[in-house]
């Protein structure tokens, strides 16, 4: 980087800061990038990198979009096949193996992450399902049902008056049968509101899966709902809070979620570009809009936490991105990292994962590619 | 008018399946104790079950499990759970699994909803016969929503599950789209169908389940209907059991002191509401009175995700294949007393 340009960074850096009425100082960092940084098999190739999560020995845990997504001809159904695949990769990115060949609900991987228990946890966004396999690669619980006939291409997102996008409700034609389910979108059963969805699990285009300290599940569904749905360690169903919009508590595409010591929700509400936080009961606390379009979030388990947010400005990852590091309370502590395809830019960030609070790896979609960024440690 | 009323009427029956929950209307019924075995299935490390569809078992109790994982395949484990083989890779007619039954000769018999066949392998993993006609892959994916008027003989619509008599006679509930019950005789030729959708005596909603009795009597599982229907062997109806909830798995066991096991389960789509009141399995004498129930919504061992088949050759050890779970359990009835609880045994996932 020449200094003009390092200098119109910075100008640029200096009006995103009045803006948000704070400085935000860069934080330095490193990277190494796939294919150096995860040796893959010979003709096994990652695809658009959904998903990236480290479990507590430090292996590397990878949910990735790769080739082929199939339909089916000649069936009563529309059965889907395929898309997505889980790999397992050591710490130092030696292949270990691969999880979950051949599953029913991994089509089109949109996270994974790993629980304290080092289960490991993929949210698929297509078969609307989450699956957790136990530390064996075993499947140990499975929330919502792949639709048995596929809606492709999935309904569109439309705005409504208030210019918040929401799932247009399909023509209910006289399909019956176990999984037809209810078409995406307009509220689930019984006239509830926009994207409330139904009481259970019927996930639409789920997006991530978190947990408090004593196990509940958290589920961020997603795009066709706009809802947090929230279990039981067993998996049975307590409650779930928002709907589509743009007060406080809805949502408008919940695309990440993160859960810190204190148990307290962080939601990356993406097309409201804000983080609202909340209680473990669903009480809306507070909200951050000082961190762009968030569509990754994560929170350390340092001491104290902090939380990182991949700020995404442009469909393709060219134009404008950054990852924010931010205290609890909100306050932006730095940022780095730009957009495009270069290493240390960013295409598409959809996953951080932060159990080191200086190591980062990151999953992007449109680079096809993991990176582990090392930072400069601030203090 | 007619066709107005017609399809409002469908209109009207195509929600129920949707909302395939019933609170069985038999109460104060005694829970049967039972245990469910852990880690039956000793599945190779690169092989995963998908939805638990079907599942039965041979005269040797080898375990067949039918299965919707990526592809839907059938697989084979002996009587210790250990993985014997696949049967049927890259089949014709492998789709989209809907059932798995094992006759007296030990062919098994696959039920596939998604190509419309019922698939007769011999016990060496060959295909011996075939029923219905997979649409030709030119049709694409065929809007199935709409029955043939009048159904034709030798074509499925969403066909649900198959059963055989002591003649060997082929009993095909047919399914989602039809809703009959069709007969062949051995050879595969047709003999008769009985049902068309509604809710009348021979009508069917969703016959999703189908079993025979020693004497030839066959029982539905007329799911949309919340009802057992029991006909004779020339399909004329004699019973109806509507007492113990939506049937989405019946089973009778061998002879000579057979019983009937009804699985109310809680739907797939797991609305929060249905835990309560459903996923229960009833074991009943052929005459429908209820002997006991055990079991309950919910994903540990020993509790249930949606039972979609039961196999009932010893009537003290059933094996269940669960849907939302991707999986399948090995059930150990206690017949000897009838507690007030079910046991449950087994790691907490």
């Amino acid at each position: 980087m020449t200094r003009t340009s390092g200098l119109l960074g910075a100008a640029t850096v200096l009006a995103a800061a009045v803006l948000s009425a704070q400085a935000v100082p860069e934080i330095a960092f490193q990277s190494v990038a796939t294919p150096d940084l995860l040796k893959f098999p010979d003709n096994v190739h990652m695809g658009e990198a959904a998903g990236v999560a480290t479990n507590s020995k430090g292996d590397i845990f990878l949910y990735t979009r790769t080739g082929n997504p199939s339909m089916t001809l000649g069936t009563s159904r529309a059965v889907s096949h395929g898309g997505s695949r889980l790999f397992q990769f050591d710490r130092n990115g030696k292949f270990v193996r691969e999880i979950g060949q051949g599953s029913y609900g991994m089509l089109q991987a949109q996270q994974v992450r790993v629980d304290a228990g080092d289960n490991v946890w993929v949210v698929d966004q297509m078969s609307t399902q989450v699956i957790k396999f136990d530390p064996n690669g075993r499947v140990q619980l499975i929330l919502s049902r792949k639709p048995e006939a596929m809606r492709v291409p999935a309904l569109p997102l439309t705005p409504l008056a208030t210019g918040v996008p929401v799932v247009q409700k399909a023509a209910e034609g006289p399909a019956a049968g176990p999984g037809a389910g209810a078409p995406p979108g307009a509220g689930g059963r019984g006239g509830a509101l926009p994207g409330a969805g139904a009481e259970g699990e019927s996930f639409q285009r789920p997006t991530d899966v978190a947990w408090d300290k004593a196990g509940n599940i958290y589920v961020a569904d997603g795009y066709g709902n706009a809802r947090i749905a929230k279990y039981d360690p067993n998996g049975k169903y307590i409650k779930s809070w928002g709907s589509r919009g743009s007060a406080q508590g809805q949502f408008n595409i919940v695309h990440g979620i993160a859960i810190d010591a204190q148990g307290t929700v962080y939601v990356a509400d993406e097309g409201n570009k804000r983080i609202q936080t909340f209680d473990a009961d669903g009480t809306f606390k507070t909200q951050f809009t000082s961190v762009g379009t968030p569509t990754a979030i994560c929170i350390t388990p340092s001491q104290p936490q902090f939380i990182y947010v991949a700020h995404t400005g442009d469909p393709d990852g060219m134009e404008d991105a950054a990852i924010y590091k931010m205290a609890l309370d909100g306050k932006v502590v730095g940022k780095f990292g730009s957009a495009g395809k270069e290493i240390k830019q960013f295409g598409l960030v959809n996953s951080i994962d932060c159990r080191n609070e200086n190591e980062l790896l990151v999953g992007e979609l449109s680079n096809w590619r993991v990176q582990k960024l090392t930072l400069k440690a601030a203090r | 008018m007619a066709r107005g009323l017609r399809f409002c009427v469908l209109l009207i029956l195509s929600v129920q399946p949707l909302l395939a929950q019933t609170k069985a209307k038999a109460e104060n019924v005694p829970e049967i104790a039972f245990t469910s075995v852990p880690n039956f299935f000793k599945l190779p490390a690169d092989l995963y079950f998908g939805e638990g569809i079907g599942i039965a078992t041979n005269s040797k109790g080898h375990v067949f499990v039918y299965t919707r994982s990526g592809d839907t395949r059938l697989l084979e484990f002996d009587q210790n759970g250990s993985y014997v083989r696949e049967i049927g890779q890259g089949v014709y007619g492998l789709e989209f699994a809907h059932a798995v039954r094992v006759d007296r000769q030990d062919n098994i018999w696959v039920v596939d909803e998604g190509t419309n066949m019922v698939i007769k392998f011999n016990p060496e993993g060959r295909v011996v016969m075939v029923l219905g006609r997979r649409p030709e892959p030119v049709a694409g994916p065929f809007d199935s929503t709409q029955p043939a008027a009048p159904p034709e003989k030798y074509r499925f619509g969403r066909p649900t599950d198959v059963t055989f008599d002591q003649q060997g006679n082929i009993f095909v509930s047919d399914g989602y789209v039809n809703s009959r019950v069709v007969k062949f005789d051995r050879s595969g030729r047709f003999v008769k169908a009985v049902g068309d959708r509604g809710a009348g005596p021979n009508q069917l909603n969703t016959p999703h389940s189908i079993t025979s009795d020693a004497q030839g009597n066959i029982y539905v599982g007329d799911r949309g209907n919340a009802r057992v229907q029991v006909f004779d062997n020339d399909l004329n109806l004699k019973a109806s059991y509507d007492n113990v909830g939506s049937p989405w798995a019946v089973c009778v066991s061998p002879p000579p002191n057979q019983f009937l096991f009804v699985s109310n389960s809680n739907p797939d789509s797991n609305p929060a509401a249905s835990w309560a009141i459903t996923g229960e399995i009833y074991k009943m004498e052929l005459n429908g009175r209820i002997i006991g129930k055990f079991g309950k919504a919910g994903k540990r061992l020993g509790e249930f995700s949606t039972v979609h088949e039961i196999d009932c050759r010893n009537p003290n050890e059933l094996f269940v294949s669960e849907i939302s779970a991707w999986r399948a359990q090995k059930l150990i009835l206690n017949t000897k007393s009838s507690t007030s609880s079910a046991s449950l045994t087994g790691r907490v996932p």
